[in-house]
């Protein structure tokens, strides 16, 4: 939790902790950000990796790899997006339930990486909103974890309302609470 | 296996030129009796690629290459056979593995496989009207509408060219070739060893 979060010191306010609904509330979010792993190529191998007990990316929160789209909170797309896995992609996107992030994992995801080609969607973000770009291709896993962390830090700075850009327009999602 | 075998057999077959391996033009009606000869009489029991050729000046313009393995006498044959009018028979009631193949070599090329028991395309979308390894066809697409209409409408998203020049390159200085992408340095490649 981000420290001015809190107001709060032991010996005057005793046992009671002051703070706002949407610290608490981003506080839960972003140390329980379950993924939907859409591993399309290689970099679900260090999506993988990252799961693993090298680099454990349970120590996030994030080990609840959910392969339901219902109870997954972040769409990590690892892999090269192709025209026709896009519908699957979106349809995946619509049917995870609000509030919801999308991490573009590796080059391909972010920009169609080297795939400049008649097969492949030049970035997933054509399709659906995108939080995070993760350089690399693959990422290492490292990259994959400091690009979650700065996700969980994005998910503490939300307000009421979670505003993306989305093909050049901001898109605005009501929470409700 | 001598190439009198299978030409003794086959009469309308041609030995082909070939640097690796025996090579032989065969018929398209001989093809599937060919193929079930090699693999029941000669021991070539794997069918090991089945491919397709566009060779763009030539008439038939289409080609399908196989290539066929003896695991019990370790060696190859490479059967070419030309497409009338873009049709060849297919193989895959003798090596049931060709069938994948020539549903690829359908989806990129657009050679029928005349008997092939389930002709669709393998890995592009059934509704794409193109054939993308044909030689007229640009490396970045032709934009087309996205198959899922419901997904383009939400998106406003379409199959669209791949960007080639005004796409985000990085050049190492100097002018950009015109060209589509290859490899720029060819101070050693397959022909010209590493100094």
């Amino acid at each position: 939790m981000v420290k001015s979060d809190f107001g709060y010191n032991s010996k005057v306010e005793g046992e009671v902790i002051v703070t706002r609904a949407d610290a608490v509330v981003n506080w839960v979010r972003s140390h329980s950000v379950w993924p939907m792993p859409m591993g399309l190529a290689c970099c679900a191998i260090e999506l993988m990796g990252a799961g693993g007990s090298r680099f454990d990316i349970s120590r996030f929160g994030m080990e609840v790899m959910r392969f339901s789209p219902r109870q997954a909170d972040c769409m990590i797309v690892a892999g090269t997006v192709t025209y026709k896995m896009a519908e699957v992609v979106r349809r995946i996107y619509d049917q995870m339930a609000e509030p919801k992030w999308v991490v573009a994992m590796g080059a391909c995801a972010s920009t169609g990486g080297m795939y400049r080609s008649y097969a492949t969607l030049q970035g997933v973000d054509n399709i659906v909103p995108v939080d995070i770009y993760i350089s690399g291709c693959p990422p290492r896993p490292e990259a994959l974890l400091d690009g979650m962390m700065l996700l969980q830090e994005k998910i503490r700075q939300e307000g009421g309302s979670l505003k993306r850009t989305f093909r050049g327009r901001t898109v605005e999602t009501k929470i409700v609470r | 296996m001598e190439a009198a075998v299978l030409t003794d057999r086959f009469p309308r077959t041609q030995v082909l030129a070939s640097k690796d391996m025996p090579t032989y033009q065969i018929a398209a009606e001989d093809l599937v009796a060919a193929v079930r000869f090699l693999r029941d009489a000669q021991g070539f029991d794997l069918l090991a690629d089945l491919c397709g050729i566009d060779w763009k000046d030539r008439t038939p313009r289409f080609g399908v290459v196989l290539h066929l393995l003896s695991t019990t006498h370790k060696e190859y044959v490479r059967l070419h056979v030309a497409a009338v009018d873009d049709a060849v028979p297919s193989v895959s009631s003798v090596h049931p593995g060709a069938n994948w193949h020539e549903r690829e070599a359908f989806d990129m090329f657009g050679i029928r496989f005349e008997g092939h028991p389930d002709p669709r395309r393998i890995l592009m979308w059934d509704a794409y009207p193109y054939h993308p390894l044909r030689k007229e066809f640009p490396l970045a697409g032709i934009e087309v509408p996205l198959p899922a209409a419901d997904v383009a409408e939400v998106t406003g998203q379409g199959v669209e060219p791949a960007p080639m020049m005004g796409g985000p390159f990085v050049s190492p200085g100097g002018k950009m070739s015109q060209a589509e992408p290859s490899a720029l340095d060819q101070s050693w490649n397959e022909q010209k060893p590493k100094a």
